[in-house]
């Protein structure tokens, strides 16, 4: 997507990441990048997954995204183990840059301090840190 | 993301034309540059695939005159400059006594005792003293030009179509150096480049600088930033300054060997004849990973060596680079590990170029 956009449904950490906590109650989130980021980083070309039942820490990187001239690490929004990564990602990295909230999600986690939420930006708050 | 803070960066004439365009700008050499506008990877293509016009502006320019210009540069410049024929181009590397590498330069001859080197933006000040220096006693005047010029370069299969359609003439060609108008200008039409493509460099004014980029983009040339000038080079394995070459390393090493003459005595020479003799320690190679991973400027290599330049070629869909690593693990085929983050990802060394043209 060429516009910038910050869904009001998600939940945002200050290092451009953002999670969406499952409405099912399971203590679940699904976590991914922001359009500022991979607009800042250009054409994604390369995504290391970590692997299922990495536990993730909040604030700590977890991830990398690469695009052709730099690499970037993904910063943990909520600390969880992981239960699913997006496997599509590995041959289609483009989808990061294409739909970052939907198709280019990066890991679903089981959150182990639901808590921790309360630490997080909403989407006007997080807009806010990237007008400065 | 764009702020409002005044930028102590200096500005190329085409600044507004890249905003225009959409640019991405970055601090590249003290320089705000375009990295890129639509997309490195598509940019890239369109030079691979057509033509792009690539701001080169922030390259300095110095020129030397007078009738001892041919003996200083013959002392400061790695190549034999007596060669070099009115009109000409010729590539070369400025070296230290020790045969560290100050910078890597392309030379014009104007006229009979008239030259334009063009430097590396984050050299030029440093070439200049250095120029300036050496030329002490002699009957030779070194002129700082970085404000006098701004550089275009058209580079791609059909380049030099577009360049065509606004030159009064035809174009030079590969390593010619000669005066046109274009677009109604005077400027200096170079047959060189840095993406391993047909294709040519314009040096004109400043003021002219503008109208001859929107020219030549009608003509059909993509705009492409920084970011695809760096991975077309790296493909055809040409040295970047600051990566592939440095004051800790020579010539030799990096593979330069053609472009040093160490019979005309240029500064450095002694130390060049000596590496090329014994051999040198440490090779540049050209190396592609096998499967996944991007390995980047300095990363390091198991068993010694370091990468200098490192990304994913567009062309080649595939993690490339140049690694420095010792003589003996440089020949094409040998395996290598790469520490990349800590994840060892397995390459192997290749022939340089890494791409070719397919034809």
């Amino acid at each position: 997507m060429s516009q910038a956009s910050y869904p009001e449904d998600l939940l945002y950490h200050p290092e451009h990441d953002w999670a969406r906590i499952a409405a099912d109650d399971s203590g679940h989130a699904t976590l991914g990048v922001t359009w500022f980021a991979q607009d800042a980083l250009g054409e994604v070309v390369f995504f290391d997954p970590p692997a299922v039942g990495t536990a993730l820490v909040k604030d700590q990187a977890y991830a990398e995204v690469e695009s052709v001239k730099a690499v970037s690490d993904v910063v943990a929004p909520l600390s969880g183990e992981i239960v699913e990564v997006n496997e599509s990602l590995s041959d289609n990295p483009a989808m990061i840059n294409e739909d970052p909230y939907g198709e280019g999600w990066m890991v679903k986690v089981r959150l182990t301090d639901p808590s921790e939420t309360e630490g997080l930006l909403d989407a006007a708050a997080y807009r806010a840190t990237l007008a400065g | 993301m764009t702020s409002g803070a005044p930028s102590l960066l200096r500005r190329t004439p085409l600044f507004e034309n890249h905003v225009r365009a959409g640019a991405k700008l970055v601090d590249f050499a003290g320089w705000e540059m375009p990295v890129q506008y639509e997309g490195v990877r598509q940019e890239h293509l369109a030079v691979r695939r057509s033509s792009g016009i690539f701001d080169v502006s922030h390259m300095g320019e110095i020129e030397t005159a007078g009738p001892d210009a041919l003996a200083l540069l013959q002392r400061l410049l790695s190549n034999d400059v007596s060669k070099l024929a009115i009109g000409g181009a010729q590539y070369s590397v400025l070296c230290r006594e020790d045969g560290g590498v100050i910078d890597d330069l392309f030379t014009y001859r104007l006229e009979d005792e008239r030259y334009l080197t063009v430097t590396n933006a984050s050299n030029h000040t440093g070439d200049l003293a250095w120029f300036r220096a050496n030329a002490e006693g002699m009957d030779v005047e070194v002129l700082d030009q970085i404000d006098d010029w701004a550089m275009l370069a058209v580079q791609g299969p059909l380049a030099r179509e577009v360049a065509q359609a606004v030159s009064d003439s035809p174009l030079p060609a590969r390593m010619r150096a000669e005066r046109r108008r274009m677009a109604g200008s005077d400027v200096l039409v170079c047959g060189t480049g840095y993406t391993g493509e047909e294709g040519v460099e314009v040096l004109c004014s400043p003021a002219v600088a503008p109208a001859l980029w929107d020219e030549i983009v009608r003509r059909g040339a993509t705009p492409a930033g920084l970011g695809a000038r760096d991975t077309l080079r790296l493909e055809v394995c040409f040295h970047l300054y600051g990566n592939d070459l440095s004051l800790e390393r020579g010539p030799i090493e990096a593979g330069l060997g053609w472009c040093c003459r160490e019979d005309t005595d240029f500064i450095g020479s002694g130390a060049v004849r000596a590496v090329r003799e014994r051999g040198p320690a440490e090779k540049l190679v050209a190396f592609e990973i096998q499967g996944p991973g991007i390995a980047r400027q300095g990363n390091e290599i198991a068993g010694g060596g370091i990468v200098t330049s490192g990304t994913l070629s567009p062309s080649l869909e595939v993690g490339i680079g140049m690694a420095y690593v010792p003589a003996e693990r440089a020949a094409t085929g040998t395996h290598l590990e790469i520490d990349v983050r800590g994840k060892m990802r397995p390459a192997v060394v290749k022939d340089k170029p890494l791409y070719r043209k397919a034809n």
